[in-house]
């Protein structure tokens, strides 16, 4: 069961557990499903191909989403996280693993800054300048 | 075709959304979140919710949908073809659970030209059907190539 972080035990450059998923086709249907975003680009690989894309490409949105998970999941409590933004800086595509981490930057009472990104195998950053405002 | 600057600022009726358990579940589960409180109406109880809580990325559910009326608008110009999401930002209010009856009203928040590109940031405010503020939703869009064309240098 979670449950909400104590603050107090918060320290800037504290690592937040990594969050990783590999990315199946499957997955991004789920996700269009879900969302309500049925871009072909996003399981159809003629369409993305014929857009000058290698193949399908996983929404920005899912990879934010697992960032999330690693956010809400440290912070115990969906209802601590107060802004969450995020640049999406490169394509993942089915097959690669997505790998979130995330930092305590700064501390102050019960307010806790998080910055964070999201990368492919190689380091590539999908998700960049990721930072979550959390009142703990 | 460069996007229409004299929208900036337009604001489009809201839709409306029920959110409904099934939902949050299946949006859950698409993220691969499994904490029991997205699951499980006593684990949410347990941890303090009056029912299922939304994962924070589930207000681009509402997002997309009232981006689709302000998209929609043949005066913006936006050929949705040439569109890639550059950024996203939510700021959350208020806790979203099931069984929340919500309004979603998008506007035209900035349009840009960056080089040859256009950025649109469509803003979207969820509210309660009462009024109360629940999340403020900004995706800004990069529109690919249609910025209008610089006079050449002399």
């Amino acid at each position: 069961m979670s449950q909400r972080r104590d603050p107090g035990q918060a320290r800037p450059g504290e690592q937040l557990p990594q969050v990783a998923e590999t990315i199946e086709r499957l997955d991004l249907i789920r996700y269009a499903g879900a969302s309500g975003d049925f871009n072909p680009i996003h399981w159809n690989d003629e369409v993305a191909r014929a857009v000058g894309l290698p193949g399908v490409i996983a929404h920005g949105m899912y990879s934010m989403g697992v960032a999330a998970r690693m956010i809400a999941g440290w912070a115990g409590d969906p209802g601590a996280v107060r802004r969450l933004r995020v640049r999406f800086s490169a394509m993942i595509e089915p097959g690669q693993t997505l790998t979130a981490k995330g930092e305590v930057a700064e501390v102050d009472g019960n307010r806790v800054v998080v910055r964070f990104h999201a990368e492919d195998e190689k380091g590539n950053k999908v998700l960049s300048k990721g930072e979550a405002d959390l009142d703990l | 075709m460069p996007l229409n600057q004299a929208l900036v600022g337009k604001e489009y009726p809201p839709v409306r959304y029920e959110v409904g358990r099934e939902k949050l579940r299946e949006f859950a589960v698409a993220l691969g979140e499994t904490d029991p409180i997205y699951h499980e109406e006593e684990a949410a109880r347990a941890a303090g919710h009056p029912d299922l809580p939304a994962v924070p990325t589930f207000p681009i559910v509402l997002s997309f949908r009232a981006g689709q009326v302000v998209y929609g608008d043949p005066a913006l110009g936006l050929d949705y073809s040439r569109v890639v999401h550059g950024e996203q930002e939510f700021v959350y209010h208020r806790p979203i659970h099931a069984g929340d009856r919500l309004l979603a009203a998008g506007k035209v928040a900035a349009v840009e030209a960056k080089g040859r590109h256009e950025l649109l940031t469509l803003q979207t405010e969820v509210t309660t059907e009462a009024g109360e503020p629940v999340c403020t939703v900004r995706a800004t869009l990069l529109s690919r190539g249609t910025a209008a064309p610089r006079e050449a240098a002399g």
